[in-house]
């Protein structure tokens, strides 16, 4: 090892030690308690190793729930809120009156706290003694009969929380995607006009192509995102998410951390592990796909 | 086919609140460019050349005035139904396609009638690409080409239509010194092989001169001068003209004529017939002083250049405009170095007169 290799390390390890005190180590650590069969909280002891804790696990209704749920967010929100944000940005991006404006208001549910939107959700969608709540309102004017969107059908639960993670992950897609429009070279629309090109076509062609990295990265962390998801299904439905069939991975981890039925790390190790072996072949995934369809411009 | 441009004028509203009034980016331009030719639009950055060109190719409206091909008056037309291929300074080209895609993308946007084959289309990409000559890159993304290839795709991507007119807007300025001048003949052959009438953009005179059947001069959008390259240079319009063209730059005096007789300084330094006494601006060309040691027009010298086929003066003189007075002469020609003082007489056909104050040129009589 020459010096500069060692001044090299030597920079490096502030950074290091803080990762392996706050990253690596936890890490290994709920490796090792997902591994310790029959952990006692109190008493800090366990009887035996063993895959136990995953059996267990994988055979808990409410965790299979859990997962069903996490899935069904994902694969419907990043797509939809994806896609969304693209319209919104093209729009954005070819208008010229008041840009400012709307970009604004795009952009505040990102500085809004998530319980206050959870709250002014509950208000739209939720039916009590007293009013039946607006989106209701809104059914019943078309001749719809009420939906109890917060305690009804499981579908009506699924759509609100679809809906809210939808609209709170959208501002940060249309603020990278416009700023990824705005990238794009004018030269290439040019060129694309005077050969008569086709809207759509340019649209396919040229403007995806070009802005493809960013839709890649949004979806790679709009995958993980909603992956993660818990508070806002808090917000919506309360802490009890068990009994409102809503839980998330995440929200089943910490149930047995803290919950009503909380102090068995052990399980909640082994779900934690398994959410995290889920994101790593969904993201391994889509990179082998990006790296067909991704276009990286280097200059 | 032939390009008129008659009064074209495009007028930009102003931006922003503090900013009063709109900006005329081309004034009341009129020319013609007869068909076949290469014409060269010079002129400094910000003259409205590249506006012009916008116009002539339809991603710009014009404000006033009209565009013809041939006979047709394409003013209106939008840019695609013009016929026309255009060159970007940047070139353009889409990174994600190979240089065949490229070349075939605009072939891929005809429709109805006009829609090709697929064999037509490889026929016609093929076709483009050999009179560039890079046949052998078809399967290349751009980004794995120079700047000279990329030159090349791009040309042949705006020649696969068989546009009626070709423009190309700055085409050399993104290359190095020595591929520019490869590429500046490459485009003069590929224009005379396909005789496409062909507008150029540049603000570097070199190009423009070498290349152009015919420049047209511009400065604050407003044309200056049209003419044959070596017309223009010999006869310049005007001071704006005269200075534009050439390299080293022509040397600006101030002076005066009386009694048919040009001064600069003290010094009368050429009979200059037919002129009213008046003060004038008067520019000579680097290779318009001729070394006498009894000539009349007397420099300070600073030193001398040697550039092996030519010796360059460089000396100061108090009525010159600008730093320092360049001049020109044969090596042969043998200069005292220990002598403070240099004396020129002048070729009086390098020598032009302009107006002190519209700078428009004054015609004397050469005896």
């Amino acid at each position: 090892m020459n010096s500069n290799n060692k001044k090299a390390w030597l920079y490096l390890l502030p950074a290091l030690l803080f990762l392996i005190a706050f990253l690596v180590y936890p890490l290994i650590d709920v490796f090792i308690y997902s591994m310790e069969e029959g952990f006692n909280f109190a008493s800090q002891t366990y009887f035996g190793v063993g895959g136990y804790n995953f059996s267990y696990v994988l055979h808990d209704p409410y965790f299979l729930q859990a997962v069903r749920n996490t899935f069904i967010l994902v694969f419907i929100t990043v797509p939809v809120s994806t896609a969304l944000a693209l319209l919104i940005s093209l729009g954005l991006s070819s208008i010229k009156a008041l840009r400012d404006l709307y970009q604004t208001i795009y952009f505040l549910p990102y500085v809004t706290n998530t319980l206050a939107v959870g709250l002014v959700f509950m208000i739209l969608f939720q039916k009590t003694e007293y009013t039946d709540g607006l989106v209701n309102m809104v059914i019943n004017l078309f001749g719809g009969s009420s939906v109890d969107f917060i305690d009804g059908p499981y579908w009506a639960k699924m759509f609100v929380l679809c809906f809210y993670t939808v609209w709170v992950v959208m501002p940060f897609k249309i603020l990278v995607l416009t700023s990824a429009l705005a990238s794009v070279n004018q030269d290439y629309y040019k060129a694309a006009r005077v050969d008569g090109t086709p809207k759509l076509r340019v649209f396919t062609k040229i403007t995806l192509p070009m802005i493809s990295p960013m839709i890649f990265y949004l979806v790679i962390t709009g995958f993980i995102g909603a992956f993660k998801a818990y508070s806002d299904a808090v917000a919506l439905f309360g802490t009890d998410l068990n009994a409102a069939g809503m839980n998330t991975i995440v929200g089943y981890v910490y149930d047995m951390l803290y919950g009503d039925s909380g102090g068995y790390p052990s399980y909640a190790s082994a779900a934690a592990i398994i959410l995290f072996v889920i994101v790593l072949t969904i993201t391994c995934i889509n990179l082998l796909v990006s790296r067909k369809k991704v276009q990286y411009e280097r200059r | 086919m032939k390009i008129v441009l008659q009064n074209l004028t495009k007028k930009f509203p102003a931006r922003g609140r503090k900013s009063q009034g709109e900006v005329t980016a081309v004034d009341d331009f009129t020319c013609e460019i007869p068909d076949g030719e290469l014409m060269g639009l010079l002129g400094p950055s910000g003259c409205g050349k590249s506006t012009t060109l916008n116009m002539i190719c339809g991603l710009e409206k014009p404000t006033g005035g009209n565009i013809f091909f041939g006979e047709e008056d394409v003013t209106a037309l939008a840019p695609e139904l013009r016929g026309v291929g255009m060159v970007f300074q940047n070139y353009a080209l889409y990174p994600h396609l190979s240089v065949r895609d490229n070349i075939r993308f605009p072939l891929e946007n005809l429709k109805g009638k006009n829609k090709l084959s697929k064999e037509e289309m490889e026929r016609r990409v093929m076709e483009a690409a050999g009179l560039v000559q890079i046949e052998e890159l078809m399967d290349r993304r751009p980004k794995e080409l120079s700047g000279g290839q990329q030159q090349r795709v791009a040309i042949a991507r705006a020649l696969v239509k068989m546009p009626r007119v070709l423009l190309l807007d700055e085409p050399l300025s993104n290359l190095d010194a020595r591929l520019r001048l490869q590429t500046r003949e490459e485009i003069r052959r590929i224009q005379k092989k396909t005789g496409i009438t062909t507008v150029f953009v540049t603000h570097d005179q070199d190009e423009a001169m070498s290349i152009s059947d015919r420049i047209a001069v511009m400065n604050h959008g407003v044309l200056m001068q049209l003419g044959k390259p070596q017309e223009v240079y010999d006869n310049p319009a005007n001071l704006f003209v005269a200075k534009f063209l050439g390299t080293p730059p022509i040397n600006v005096f101030e002076g005066t004529v009386e009694n048919g007789m040009l001064y600069i300084g003290d010094d009368a330094v050429l009979p200059a017939g037919g002129v009213p006494d008046q003060k004038v601006w008067t520019g000579i060309r680097p290779e318009g002083f001729i070394l006498k040691e009894d000539g009349p027009f007397a420099c300070q010298l600073n030193r001398v250049e040697v550039m092996g086929r030519d010796v360059s003066i460089v000396s100061t003189h108090s009525a010159c405009a600008g730093q320092t007075v360049r001049s020109i002469i044969n090596a042969e020609n043998r200069v005292d170095t220990g002598s403070s003082e240099v004396r020129f007489a002048l070729k009086p056909n390098k020598v032009f007169l302009f107006h002190r104050d519209t700078e428009e040129r004054i015609l004397f009589d050469i005896r």
